[in-house]
């Protein structure tokens, strides 16, 4: 892995919300710790996934990292075209300005995300002209057709509105609006979850295709493990606003090392009848981020769970090449996987 | 009607009539349910599986209409009466409304949408006992509480006391459950329970659902997109298109031997947690068309890889049986078409 470069390295990220009293003083009076010291690199050309249940802070470290909001603490260090690495995390949107177009985002609903009073001229090409400069209407509608066929759409239909459009077609609008900056980061937040099931794998197999074409860097937030193991090279299992397990996509699925990753793939119902007794239910919910339990945040639900769990939050360590895990009992569990 | 039948649809027809057009919702759906059976309808959005349900139920709303079709329920087990037709039940009636909630009974799929935000849950659980048995406030509160234990809710006697907005997303799923079952009812039906949670409370709502079905023998309807579901609870699979069954018969058969092309290709393009890395995944082209431009014929052939040309895109083929259990509606198995309207 080493000839490839880091174009995004993520250290100690944070984002608090903060919880603040009924009444007119409305004190702050605790913190929602969404992101908690999350730190992973993305390298060039890879895919990084992204996965937890709700409430984790995948979506929330993803917006941080394309800086819709702004980090309570840590670093974000880009390596911007020229070769140079900034740390972005607390740029203002002056100075971000020109990193814009170098990080851009697919969105998870295509029916939320498309202005319905624009046509697809307008949605895709704004980004060219606030941005890319192209002030000439010409240039901007050439470009605009380009990028409809790159993603399998007739550049005829970019006279028409949103409204004329499918699930899946408005997903390709969205990935052409995306792309249209050349962009080296892409971020894409559930791409495929609110999509219909015979049109996931068309978006899917065109984000590939894609990828392969212009070297896109993905990183790829979802909640289905199914999709993430088949579309990423690298994965971060999140729980709780921290980082529970980072691996090589193969390794996490052959031999996780935390237990919430064993559970996470226990728990997913797989599309075969034969396999029915395999679906073993983790207890319990996800705690509120307002008010985490101690030591190791899993520890109420984790079936290994020890007095250790409860006291000291184990830290994050490398187990074996590539594979990070943070969890007291990793040498002492044999942890079961995906069996095939 | 075999005596283990508690529900049998016959060519279902529910209609839409909109200012754009009429929209067959439902167009010619039939099915069984036995006891102790849980039927699967499954089917992408637009196919009609919600609808059906709601004809079933008596619910379907203006400007819905079923307008064809019969809905057999066997209301006793003694096998002395005879099922009744729901169909020829006045909707807002005494009889169905005897039967609604009580003899069938649904779990919705948003239960925050299902529950009101006014009244404690023990209130909205006390009310649904109370429309159906004559019993006291207090009587039926312990029925409340009872079957909240089953459901797995800890604490039944104070949760009575909270409004749906205090319990989180698995235990609001876990109130609708209860209440389904309060009256107990021979039939339930669950329409997409699972898809507004995350995976591991889905697991365990999953699992509550097939312990309670088992205990009690009860037949059930189970409506989802989601084939990994289908195949973790149903016994039997009923696939729809557009509003029509394209396939329907046993778990296994659906999935290890699929016979429609629509059912193969949803399938094979469904990413696994056993199929390897970026592989090219098998797709379906094209995209499910509007209700109002439903194509001629079979409503899939636009996208279908076997497409016979002047027959699918002419004709419309009607389920026609391949075993003893599983039927097909398609021209590469049997030439039986539908009488053109």
């Amino acid at each position: 892995m080493s000839e490839k470069s880091v174009l995004l390295e993520v250290k100690g990220l944070s984002k608090f919300f903060p919880i603040r009293s009924k009444g007119l003083r409305r004190k702050i009076i605790g913190q929602v710790r969404a992101v908690d010291d999350v730190s992973f690199s993305i390298l060039e050309g890879e895919t990084l996934g992204l996965v937890g249940e709700s409430g984790c802070g995948k979506t929330t470290t993803a917006r941080c990292i394309m800086r819709a909001m702004t980090p309570s603490g840590g670093e974000i260090l880009f390596r911007k075209g020229d070769g140079s690495i900034t740390d972005i995390a607390f740029m203002s949107e002056r100075e971000l300005f020109p990193i814009r177009g170098d990080i851009q985002m697919i969105f998870q609903d295509p029916y939320a995300s498309l202005n319905p009073r624009m046509n697809i001229l307008d949605i895709i090409g704004e980004s060219l002209l606030v941005i890319g400069g192209i002030k000439d209407r010409e240039k901007r509608s050439q470009r605009v057709g380009e990028l409809l066929e790159l993603v399998g759409l007739r550049p005829e239909y970019m006279q028409r509105f949103p409204h004329a459009f499918s699930g899946g077609q408005r997903q390709r609008v969205v990935i052409a609006r995306a792309l249209a900056l050349n962009p080296r980061l892409v971020v894409a937040d559930e791409p495929v979850s609110a999509l219909d099931v015979s049109v996931q794998a068309q978006v899917l197999n065109l984000m590939l295709k894609l990828q392969d074409e212009f070297n896109l860097t993905y990183l790829f937030v979802a909640h289905d493990l199914s999709v993430v193991k088949h579309f990423c090279d690298r994965v971060v299992v999140m729980y709780l606003g921290k980082i529970v397990e980072l691996a090589p996509t193969e390794a996490l699925f052959q031999a996780p090392k935390h237990p919430y990753t064993s559970a996470l793939m226990g728990a997913v119902p797989e599309a075969d009848p034969r396999r029915r007794a395999d679906m073993v239910p983790l207890e319990g919910e996800v705690p509120s981020p307002a008010n985490p339990p101690s030591g190791c945040h899993f520890h109420p639900r984790c079936p290994h769970a020890t007095d250790l769990c409860a006291k000291e939050a184990p830290a994050f360590e490398e187990h074996a090449p590539g594979h990070f895990a943070r969890c007291h009992h990793v040498a002492e569990l044999n942890l079961s996987g995906v069996q095939d | 009607m075999n005596p283990d039948i508690i529900l049998s649809i016959r060519n279902l027809k529910t209609r839409f009539f909109l200012d754009e057009g009429t929209a067959k919702a439902v167009d010619g759906v039939s099915f069984d349910v036995s006891r102790g059976q849980v039927v699967g309808i499954v089917g992408e959005s637009g196919c009609g599986k919600s609808v059906t349900i709601k004809s079933i139920l008596g619910i379907v709303q203006k400007p819905g209409e079923v307008v064809g079709g019969e809905i057999f329920y066997r209301r006793r087990d003694d096998g002395v009466q005879e099922p009744i037709n729901l169909r020829d039940l006045d909707d807002r009636g005494e009889e169905m409304r005897d039967i609604r909630g009580n003899e069938i009974a649904l779990i919705p799929q948003e239960p925050m949408a299902a529950l009101s935000p006014v009244h404690t849950i023990g209130n909205q659980l006390i009310e649904a006992v109370r429309l159906h048995r004559d019993v006291s406030r207090e009587e039926a509160a312990n029925i409340c509480i009872a079957r909240m234990g089953e459901v797995g809710i800890s604490n039944p006697e104070e949760r009575m006391g909270v409004y749906s907005w205090e319990l989180s997303g698995g235990l609001r799923q876990r109130v609708m459950i209860a209440m389904a079952l309060v009256c107990g009812p021979k039939l339930l039906i669950a329409d997409e329970p699972t898809t507004a949670i995350d995976v591991t409370t889905q697991a365990q709502v999953l699992n509550l659902l097939r312990r309670l079905q088992k205990e009690q023998n009860l037949a059930m309807i189970f409506i989802t997109h989601d084939l990994g579901v289908i195949a973790q609870i149903a016994d039997y699979v009923v696939v729809m298109y557009l509003g029509r069954v394209m396939e329907q018969g046993p778990v296994d058969d659906i999935f290890h031997n699929p016979q429609h092309p629509y059912t193969s290709a949803l399938l094979a393009s469904i990413p696994t947690i056993h199929s390897g890395t970026r592989e090219e995944l098998p797709t379906i082209g094209g995209s499910i068309p509007h209700p109002f431009n439903r194509p001629k014929g079979c409503p899939f052939y636009p996208r279908c890889p076997g497409f016979i040309p002047g027959k699918c895109d002419r004709f419309t083929p009607v389920p026609s049986p391949v075993s003893d259990k599983q039927s097909v509606a398609c021209f590469l198995h049997s030439d039986a078409a539908e009488e053109t309207e």
